[in-house]
């Protein structure tokens, strides 16, 4: 809707404005004439309609007309329905710009086309919600003053505009995934957003690798969505979920993809990291999983990607092949390291190590450490439940 | 039409001027034709001499050199209109550059004091 309406306006401010008050109108009206019969395009229109009268306030100021116009939900013309996935488009492209941050651009994505709340934002990105909102009102000051475009690139810039595209849809998922202060871990608008999108971007881009790997590692993560927690939203490990109940149907049509994208050309982040998810899903157990491919993948992931995130992640994998004494020094050389300060999987993963070599004093501690960085529910009771375990 | 000011960083020569390649002055010169070409339009160019000529005011303190000391400086900037920013980066790619880049600034104002 947001995109649909700042197409009209061409200034992100004066749509979100138009939006909100679509909303207003429609606690209004729906209460007095009932709830239309497509509550979606029916606030489509009326934001759109919005939009124009503050377009129009704007030109001729002095006029008062404008805000003698209210919506009428009869005869409402219907919108375009076909170009709102465009609109969509066009808006993320905007909120991508290679002219904005890395940060900004996931967090306007974020925000404005899947509607965010700022303080979550802040969260996924370890910044206090004031920090996200400065960040968004000068990221939007950018777009006006340098006039980035509403559009989708030229195909010649489609390529290298994708990747960031392909990240922030990443996030969103992580982000839904894995909620970080609301109480239930998986936040299924979030995560089926990102795989709409994810989706949406395969069909526009059907020759693009990385989209297929980027939608090939989504329908993984959903395919096994249901066995993150227990019946009382207990965090389960991989090794603790009941892989019957995984989605095999998600898992095949991921393969197929990252099977096609691995034939057609050096893999990028995106398959790689497909490639090692579809491993975990189509291993009969934890223990007969493929731990030397998927620690050949993660070698050449951490090649093309020298994140700390991806070296944590591939010291779990050292510890499976090489055994937990060489995967503890990893970790610690990683917390040295000091750029995933904050990051709370860091002492979560340190603590499984140290109890897997009997030090269970020392994981006890670094569970607490993980837990002072947590805030989310779910993941509060799992790891409680850790150091009381090692505390007795 | 937006305005923007593209900023050309370089790296200093000892020479200064003298020590440009012809083939980069050149190219400068052809630059306005260029942009035009591609459906922009070059509106202004300061070409700056070396940061050693600067002078700083910083308060009432007068000191040599340039405001700020890196080592890419301030080489001249352009003025160009372009339709928005995608096609104001692609008109800025087109600046002839020797060891350095450029940043694409968009312009609040631009103007010329007439002479009487």
């Amino acid at each position: 809707m947001l995109a649909a309406t700042v197409r009209v306006t061409r200034d992100l401010d004066a749509a979100e404005e138009a939006v909100q008050d679509a909303y207003v109108q429609a606690l209004r009206t729906w209460a007095r004439d009932g709830v239309p019969e497509r509550p979606g395009a029916w606030l489509t229109t009326v934001a759109r309609r919005n939009a124009l009268n503050v377009l129009r306030r704007r030109q001729t100021f002095a006029t008062k007309l404008a805000l003698l116009l209210e919506p009428e939900n009869t005869e409402m013309p219907e919108p375009d329905t076909d170009t709102i996935p465009d609109d969509r488009l066009r808006l993320i492209f905007v909120c991508c710009h290679p002219a904005l941050a890395q940060e900004a651009q996931v967090a306007l994505t974020l925000r404005l086309v899947c509607g965010v709340a700022t303080p979550d934002i802040g969260q996924a990105f370890l910044v206090a919600g004031t920090t996200m909102a400065a960040r968004l009102t000068r990221a939007k000051k950018k777009i006006a003053a340098a006039r980035i475009p509403y559009a989708v690139p030229s195909a010649d810039e489609l390529p290298e505009r994708v990747d960031a595209v392909l990240t922030v849809i990443h996030l969103l998922y992580a982000t839904g995934h894995t909620a970080h202060s609301g109480e239930d871990l998986v936040r299924d608008d979030l995560t089926a957003r990102a795989l709409d999108l994810a989706r949406m971007l395969a069909l526009l881009l059907p020759a693009d690798r990385e989209v297929a790997g980027l939608l090939a590692l989504l329908l993984v993560h959903h395919a096994r969505r249901a066995t993150r927690t227990d019946a009382r939203g207990r965090l389960l490990r991989l090794e603790e979920q009941d892989r019957c109940t995984w989605d095999r149907e998600l898992i095949a049509e991921a393969d197929q993809l990252v099977v096609a994208a691995l034939r057609a050309g050096p893999p990028g982040r995106f398959t790689l990291q497909a490639a090692i998810a579809a491993l975990h899903a189509q291993a009969p157990s934890y223990a007969q999983t493929d731990w030397p491919q998927i620690l050949r993948l993660y070698d050449e992931l951490l090649r093309i990607w020298p994140s700390p995130v991806v070296a944590l992640n591939r010291a779990v994998v050292v510890s499976m092949v090489d055994g937990p004494l060489d995967a503890l020094a990893e970790v610690e050389a990683l917390e040295r390291d000091g750029r995933l300060a904050g990051y709370r999987y860091l002492p979560a993963t340190k603590a499984d190590l140290l109890h897997r070599l009997g030090r269970d004093a020392e994981a006890a501690d670094a569970y607490r450490a993980a837990l002072a960085l947590s805030d989310n529910a779910a993941e509060q009771e799992f790891l409680a439940g850790r150091v009381r375990s090692f505390e007795r | 039409m937006v305005q923007y000011a593209v900023l050309i960083f370089e790296r200093e020569t000892p020479g200064g001027v003298a020590d440009i390649p012809p083939e980069i002055m050149e190219a400068h010169g052809q630059l306005p034709e260029r942009i035009a070409e591609q459906g922009g339009r070059v509106v202004a160019g300061l070409a700056l001499e070396p940061t050693g000529t600067g002078t700083a005011i910083r308060g009432d303190v007068v000191t040599d050199g340039p405001f700020i000391e890196t080592k890419e400086a301030l080489a001249g900037v352009f003025v160009l209109e372009a339709r928005d920013l995608d096609h104001a980066l692609a008109l800025a790619k087109l600046t002839p550059i020797i060891d350095g880049g450029v940043e694409v600034r968009p312009l609040i104002g631009f103007a010329i004091v007439e002479e009487s």
